[in-house]
């Protein structure tokens, strides 16, 4: 059964200042199934937050639909977690009170709150962080206790956008497999934004190749690696035959979005 | 010295200290010096010994009294109104469109120019004096609180959103939390201002306060009384801007990370 339908969605967005309008995102259908890991990967600009906006229903598509369990996306909703391109934990409260944020809202109780941030906190390795506040944190213990706090809201399907963009490649390799250990256990719907083809093709059990702005799918392709996946992966012959496959598709929208710029 | 580096406390005492060092080095040089007349400004001791006088025989500390409980009187009036209203305007456009303009209108008013108003509505009582500072701060104070709420991070509100959170959770577990140490910022600002008024409000039909010290003094040429009165003002300003200080620091830890 396929989870969430996403069926010719496109986003115009209108004219700035006697401008043309952007468009952003080519009418574009797509089906995720249950458990599936996918990542989409393309260029800068492509419309990839906007489509992971429109799934999140932050940003309404201009046609289209978007069904989740057969139900249309009308508005954001704690049955979509999300991690964002921007480091966005509220400052005001301590990792461990971020990560119970979706579950107090539902009103359960603090100390089942905690119990379950504390076995969150564990899973991503900030025991020792609960009671900091996220400027005391360093950028990728931020996005670890973001998806965590995405995560114990127990979502059914999790959007990540970028969420190891800004950081250094050794501490991207570990949030990598920090990741996918957790998706190993829980078999979450996850749908990833990259523009890191290495990053979209050791995540995924199914990369979608975008096109340079506008934005429309260009490749859709099956990774049967084996799991569980290990960063020895990375260098294992097939995994290359994958990677170049990739930037071969890639490359020529990098080429296309260069141009237009 | 080099841009935004910081420095050390004792450094920052020090130098704090040293310019009303100098600030009365001058005032003395001016005075004692004979480069400016007794009757125009007094010297420091003289100061010193009509401000002695106005504690000890003139029952000034009464009067001291009368005027901070005015100013703190009148602003918890005005931020028990403004407060809400404000946070209401920065969460809710059309809220906003509602009351924006007449706010933007009723900000400019002079306070000072409504003390002959009021003292028709309110004769000269408390209430006036408690009017004019409530109507000097309370429009400031709802356009500056609509400000700082309207301008929290809206990817905040997104990722609240995005875990659950309905209306009332927007405003309350992310929209107030993340303008609170600005809110209280501005009230510590506004409250500076409030001083302005009381004292404005007391020149004019009053019978205490510091305000109508001053005045009387003006009468009888007390210049010592009317600079050691500006002085009280000031240390009571910079008293209670250090506590406002103290207390936002204490209760908002996370903003000055
Ligand atoms: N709110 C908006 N108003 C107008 N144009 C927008 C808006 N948001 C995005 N766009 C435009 O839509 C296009 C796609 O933006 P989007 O943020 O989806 O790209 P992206 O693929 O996520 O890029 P990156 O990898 O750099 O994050 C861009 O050209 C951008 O200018
Ligand atoms: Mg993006």
């Amino acid at each position: 059964m396929s989870k969430l339908v996403i069926e010719n969605v496109s986003r115009v967005f209108p004219a700035v200042r006697g401008g043309a309008p952007t468009r952003a995102l080519e009418p574009t259908s797509l089906s995720v199934a249950d458990n599936d890991f996918v990542t989409i990967l393309g260029p800068s600009g492509c419309g990839k937050s906007t489509l992971l906006r429109m799934i999140a229903g932050l940003d309404t598509p201009t046609t289209g639909t978007l069904m989740l369990d057969g139900k249309p996306i009308t508005g954001p909703g704690a049955d979509r977690g999300m991690v964002f391109q921007s480091y966005t934990l509220f400052p005001w409260l301590t990792v461990s009170e971020n990560i119970s944020f979706g579950l107090r809202e539902r009103g359960m109780a603090p100390r089942e709150c905690a119990a379950i941030a504390g076995a969150w906190l564990e899973k991503v390795g900030l025991t020792s962080f609960a009671n900091h506040f996220p400027k005391q944190l360093s950028g990728g213990m931020q996005q670890r206790t973001a998806i965590a706090r995405a995560l114990a809201n127990d979502p059914k399907i999790l959007l990540l956008d970028e969420p190891f963009g800004a950081l250094d490649n050794q501490t991207r390799g570990l949030m990598q497999e920090l990741l996918l250990g957790i998706w190993e256990r829980e078999r979450k719907t996850v749908i990833f934004v990259t523009h890191d083809i290495e990053e979209a093709a050791f995540l995924a059990s199914r990369v979608v190749v975008m096109t340079a702005r506008p934005g429309r799918i260009k490749a859709d392709i099956a990774v049967d690696l084996p799991h569980p996946r290990l960063y020895t992966l990375k260098t294992s012959p097939e995994f290359a035959v994958l990677k170049a496959r990739l930037t071969e598709e890639i490359r020529a929208e990098a080429v296309l979005a260069a141009e237009a710029h | 010295m080099k841009p935004l580096a910081p420095i050390s406390s004792s450094a920052r005492i020090t130098l704090g200290i040293a310019f009303f060092v100098l600030f009365v080095a001058a005032w003395s040089y001016a005075t004692f010096g004979g480069f400016v007349s007794k009757t125009f400004l007094a010297n420091p001791l003289t100061m010193l010994n009509d401000g002695w006088d106005l504690l000890t025989k003139q029952g000034f500390l009464t009067d001291i009294g009368m005027t901070i409980w005015r100013v703190i009187g009148g602003f918890v009036l005005a931020a028990v109104f403004a407060v809400p209203i404000g946070i209401l305007m920065g969460a809710y456009k059309p809220v906003e469109a509602f009351l924006e303009p007449f706010v933007s209108f009723a900000r400019y008013l002079p306070a000072s120019a409504f003390i002959p108003l009021l003292i028709l509505w309110a004769g000269i009582g408390e209430l006036q004096k408690l009017l004019v500072i409530f109507i000097g701060s309370v429009f400031q104070l709802i356009l500056m609180v609509a400000v700082t709420v309207g301008s929290v991070r809206r990817d905040l509100v997104e990722a609240s959103l995005t875990l659950g959170a309905r209306d009332a959770g927007v405003l309350k577990r992310v929209l107030v939390p993340a303008a609170a140490p600005g809110i209280a910022e501005i009230l510590r600002l506004v409250l500076g201002w409030a001083w302005t008024y009381v004292i404005v409000a007391e020149l004019i039909g009053s019978s205490s306060g510091i305000g109508h010290m001053i005045i009387d003094s003006q009468a009888l040429l007390a210049t010592g009384q009317i600079i050691f009165g500006i002085i009280v003002i000031g240390v009571i300003g910079l008293i209670s801007d250090y506590a406002f200080k103290a207390l936002n620091r204490a209760l908002f830890p996370w903003s000055i990370l």
